[in-house]
């Protein structure tokens, strides 16, 4: 027993003499996307990410440092403790240095309180939930494209001074819910309406609305708010229509809708819903070009705002990297928030102390119709909301300790 | 409806709302535990993968129209034909070694069938479910002025309470139900009749699973096609053939759609109770009446 | 083979198993290795019913589960809530507590194991074989759904973040290595108790009983509570395994309460080989293997232990250690012999 403790402590401190000198950690920059590839999320990033982020590995060169660049991918199945589990492995015997995407916010909160514990980068780009630049902050973690705070202030906001100002929420029962129902609330209530009842649908697995939707209906609310994603939303809106919601004179407000679900349901039933997006690929040159690549790659399909995001934070990761000559975590934090993001995906775009990136969002509508002229021209650009004005101030009152 | 109102506290629309959504719920889990009474009450299996089997109905209807092009209408009897040969293929290939054991190996056998169908389907398809969209002639629905009815769902009520009774006359009045029900209850007499017994069993696991199937095409428009669908539904099932009692017919049926129309009462005045609530009455029937409301005695 | 060999061949085989145990988290990752030690304590809490008294639960996630949130949840918080039925929703009274120390944590986590054991025993002996298990499954499934709506429980995001601790307030578990021999320790208590439960006269009352109940009833057991107390022994040591889960992965979820773990217990009891002491722990590790290997890739798993499912009630229905035991007993030709008659007979089938 003894020796073996002996041969033990040798070995640990051979290999911390190890890592010392080692500027790159297991002589690999390796980035864990992980994200949900067979559930409601897949088609919002799924195989897609792992697809944006081998580009942009691609475009800087396949090499940071000398060191190779290498991406895996996992599907996490929106289950924390799936997602747990191979983030430890990931971390603990395979040497990868961050792990991207992570939508589901209950999934994100779990990475988010193991990268911190273990001193990894965490740089999410597909859950929604403000926690994790509030309460949940970590000196490591990075929301890089969006979140339940500025789709409430965004959406919410501006159907209420449109007239909406009674509403019902239908929210899915897990983290991204309850802070997107939380979020659009207050927004709601601080631009003069009222929050008449909410009923929460189980996550994952809810097909059917149809009990939910007859209890928005029967409330008499201006407004039925769906606070949920992906697949969720889509079946919800169109159960919707089934029930005659729209028709009774209720207004529909998807609180979180992206590219692929406009796809799913297509503009007869989706035309006229008013949406806050992070990033849209017929917004200008730079990202029409940026998005044809992709959809060479992905089979076809344009990408959403949390693919485009993957590749620009993965693309900003490795500049920080490089710039900062090693891969220790803390480090490349610290450069990653020195440097700006000036690309397709985000102009003037600054990650804050608390980890949120702050860039433009946009408010934009579904096109009629007759009004599109091809597949994936969907959206018409309402206005751009400023980074300043799309996200929540960071004040030590939120609950961030990385705030003073 | 005033007075509805003034009574309970509750609009009536909701009221309504629900106790159709309820009696909508009631007329899957009626279908699915007359499959499951059937085959428990003439095989003695348990079988665990019949919410597997309901879920591959729904696909083979989602895959004849994507694939073959053929619509809802035709599917209702091409699906439960496809599944339940295959069905069958599965009792004569292997539940057949298993009569003569402990019947738990039945339900052990049926849960890994349950877990690699799903596995399959879940690989191909994802999870997240597939559209398919009720037949043009179903859609659409009714304003009865206390609460709006789509037609679509108002016609599963109407067709699973023909299917269960049409299945309720062929196994209790016609000569084919005699000879299964005899088959089952002493397999060498009947088989020195002549019967072919080893056959009547596969028909009666084909027959069940069929009218899994069925159920299954049933629900593809509404609840969305979906590999996750079976298991969802698979456990509130077989919580309502213990209620029913294992082996009545009637029983599992009446129970039901009796247990569905409670679930949709209890999201009225007791939303936070209405994932329990058939396991509630499942207890409460236990500790009465073991053998459940309509079972004989053990 | 004379008893005195058996016992030292035993004695021999503990050992080894003991010294690899030791020796294991410097060759293989210690969480793996933690995660099958859980497993293994789990499907040998199970195998005690299901292989010495013969009652197939099928809801045994329930009491794996629930003493992982209370002892998340405790080790946490604190606090404690008690439901009561109130109208329109469920009233909560609140026990004010400090986050407990993990000893004690585990200690809550069983004993609530044990008293959900004695309530859902209660209901569940009254039935026998398949209905049994059919009640546990539907019970066990009306606690997932008490999880789900529970405030403490967090629904889909589960008990995160939950902390180690210091053991007796003095040892600290978020070191990987101690917290591998604590699992191994209390894995090793367990499984002694399990043996004396077995090895006492309790124990033979029991296989008597599920030899043949209307004679050990004649001789006046009360067979009924013979079985309660075995239920309750069983699903206690299934909550210590869900509590030493609960805190070497500190997270709690509702997947640890779904029917699905229900059914990975019983895979790995009949994988392993059901009624053999060793069975439970082997298969525990290769199903534990398997997800590890194949976590990445969801829906594999299920597919692959669905085969082994199949697999094993067809044609290897002894499990892997109850083969090595039959093959010691019988040599290899007295094997062949015997599965060439079970073929000859299987060509009957009728329903029972």
């Amino acid at each position: 027993m003894k020796k073996l403790t002996l041969l033990a402590a040798a070995c640990a401190l051979a290999a911390g003499f190890g890592s010392a000198q080692a500027q790159v950690s297991g002589d690999v920059v390796k980035i864990g996307v992980l994200n949900d590839q067979s559930g409601p999320y897949a088609d919002l990033g799924g195989k897609g990410a792992v697809t944006a982020a081998q580009m942009a590995a691609d475009d800087f060169g396949g090499k940071v440092l000398g060191k190779p660049i290498e991406i895996v991918g996992a599907d996490h199945q929106n289950k924390p403790d799936i997602a747990s589990n191979i983030v430890n492995q990931w971390l603990d015997t395979e040497n990868v240095d961050v792990v991207a995407d992570v939508p589901t916010s209950s999934v994100a909160l779990a990475v988010q309180e193991i990268t911190k514990n273990k001193n990894r980068i965490h740089l999410n780009s597909g859950a929604a939930s403000s926690d994790l630049t509030a309460s949940k902050c970590s000196p490591t973690g990075i929301h890089y494209a969006y979140d339940t705070y500025a789709l409430a202030k965004g959406t919410g906001g501006t159907l209420v001074k449109e007239g909406g100002d009674s509403w019902y929420f239908i929210t899915a029962d897990y983290a991204f819910g309850h802070a997107l129902e939380k979020d659009t609330t207050a927004a709601v209530i601080a631009n003069g309406g009222k929050v008449l009842g909410a009923v929460r649908h189980p996550f994952p697995g809810t097909t059917d609305f149809s009990s939910f939707l007859l209890q928005a209906q029967s409330s008499g609310a201006k407004v039925v708010g769906f606070a949920n994603a992906g697949a969720d939303t889509i079946n919800s809106i169109k159960q919707a229509g089934e029930f005659g919601l729209v028709a009774g004179g209720q207004k529909l407000a998807g609180l979180l809708v992206f590219l692929s679900d406009v796809h799913s349901l297509g503009l007869k039933t989706a035309q006229g819903l008013v949406i806050t997006d992070g990033w849209y690929w017929d917004r200008d040159d730079e990202s029409r070009a940026w998005a044809k690549k992709f959809a060479e790659k992905n089979g076809g399909k344009m990408p959403t705002m949390v693919q485009a995001s993957v590749y620009s934070s993965v693309t900003h990761y490795l500049k920080a990297v490089d710039a900062a000559k090693t891969d220790e975590a803390k480090a490349v934090v610290a450069k990653m928030r020195e440097l700006p993001i000036n690309d397709f995906f985000a102009k003037n775009g600054k990650i804050r102390e608390d980890g949120r990136m702050v860039h433009d969002m946009l408010l934009v509508q579904v096109k009629k119709p007759e009004e599109s002229k091809g597949p994936y021209d969907y959206f018409k650009i309402l206005k751009v909301i400023p980074g300043e004005e799309a996200f929540r101030p960071m004040k030590a009152e939120f609950g961030c300790p990385l705030v003073k | 409806m005033e007075q509805i109102w003034a009574i309970l506290g509750i609009p009536p629309q909701a009221l309504f709302g629900q106790l159709m959504v309820g009696l909508i719920n009631g007329a899957f889990y009626a279908m699915l535990s007359l499959g499951l009474a059937l085959i428990f009450g003439m095989l003695n299996i348990i079988n665990f993968a019949h919410g597997a089997l309901y879920m591959m109905g729904a696909f083979a209807a989602y895959l004849l129209l994507e694939h073959a092009g053929i619509g809802y209408w035709p599917a209702l009897i091409v699906a439960p034909l496809i599944v339940g040969a295959f069905g069958m293929i599965i009792e004569r290939v292997a539940l057949k070694q298993l009569y003569k054991l402990d019947h738990l190996y039945g339900l052990l056998l049926t849960f890994g069938l349950a877990l690699i169908l799903e596995g399959v389907f879940r690989e191909l398809y994802g999870s997240s479910g597939l559209p398919y969209s009720p037949p043009p002639g179903l859609t659409g629905g009714f304003n009865l002025g206390f609460m709006y009815l789509p037609v679509y769902r108002g016609w599963v009520i109407v067709a699973s309470v023909v299917v269960c009774l049409a299945t309720w006359l062929l196994i209790e009045k016609t000569r084919l139900g005699a000879y299964l029900r005899a088959a089952t209850e002493n397999p060498e007499l009947v088989q020195a009749f002549g019967v072919n017994v080893p056959a009547m069993i596969t028909l009666t696991y084909g027959l069940g699973v069929a009218l899994a199937a069925f159920a299954g095409v049933l629900a593809a428009p509404i609840y969305s096609v979906n590999p996750l669908m079976g298991s969802n539904l698979i456990i509130i099932v077989f919580a309502v053939v213990v209620i029913g009692g294992m082996g009545s017919i009637l029983g599992s049926v009446i129970t039901g759609f009796m247990l569905g129309m409670l679930e949709g009462l209890t999201k009225v005045f007791y939303p936070e109770a209405s994932n329990t609530v058939i396991f509630v009455v499942m207890a409460i029937v236990l500790l009465i009446k073991p053998q459940g409301l309509f079972g004989r005695a053990n | 083979m004379t008893r005195k060999s058996n016992g030292t061949a035993t004695l021999v085989v503990y050992v080894v198993l003991v010294a690899l145990a030791i020796a294991g988290p410097f060759f293989l990752y210690p969480q793996f290795l933690m995660r099958a030690l859980c497993l293994a304590l789990f499907a040998s809490a199970f195998n005690l019913l299901l292989g010495y008294v013969g009652l197939l639960s099928f809801g045994h996630a329930a009491f794996f589960g629930f003493a992982a949130y209370v002892t998340g949840h405790l080790a946490k918080v604190g606090t404690v809530y008690l439901p009561y039925p109130w109208y329109p929703r469920l009233g909560w009274w609140e026990i004010p507590l400090p986050p407990l120390p993990p000893e004690l944590a585990i200690l809550s986590g069983a004993f609530a194991a044990a008293l959900l054991g004695l309530a859902v025993g209660g209901l569940a002996i009254r039935r026998q074989g398949i209905y049994f298990a059919m009640v546990t499954l539907a019970l066990a499934q009306m606690l997932y759904f008490f999880c789900l709506q529970a405030p403490f429980t967090h629904g889909e995001d589960g008990i995160q973040a939950i902390p180690r601790g210091l053991l007796f307030g003095f040892i600290d578990l978020n070191d990987s290595l101690t917290m591998y021999y604590f699992v191994l320790v209390n894995f090793i208590i367990c499984f002694l108790i399990i043996q004396r439960t077995i090895h006492s006269p309790f124990g033979q009352t029991l296989k008597a009983i599920r030899e043949n109940e209307p004679r050990a009833i004649s001789l006046g057991y009360n067979a009924d509570r013979y079985k309660l107390l075995a239920f309750v022994i069983s699903a206690g040591l299934a909550g210590v395994a869900g509590s030493l889960f609960a805190l070497v992965f500190q997270i709690a979820t509702l997947n640890n309460v779904h029917w699905h773990t229900s059914g990975e217990v019983v895979l790995m009891t009949l994988l392993g080989g059901m009624g053999t002491v060793l069975g439970p722990m082997v298969g525990a590790f290769l199903v534990a293997g398997i997800q590890q290997y194949l976590a990445a890739f969801g829906a594999l798993v299920s597919i692959f232990q669905g085969i082994i499912f199949v697999f094993c009630v067809l044609l290897f229905r002894r499990g892997i250690v109850g083969e090595i035991i039959a093959l010691r007993r019988r040599g290899i030709v007295g094997e062949i012999i015997a599965l060439r008659r079970r073929w000859a007979k299987s060509d009957e089938a009728r329903p029972a």
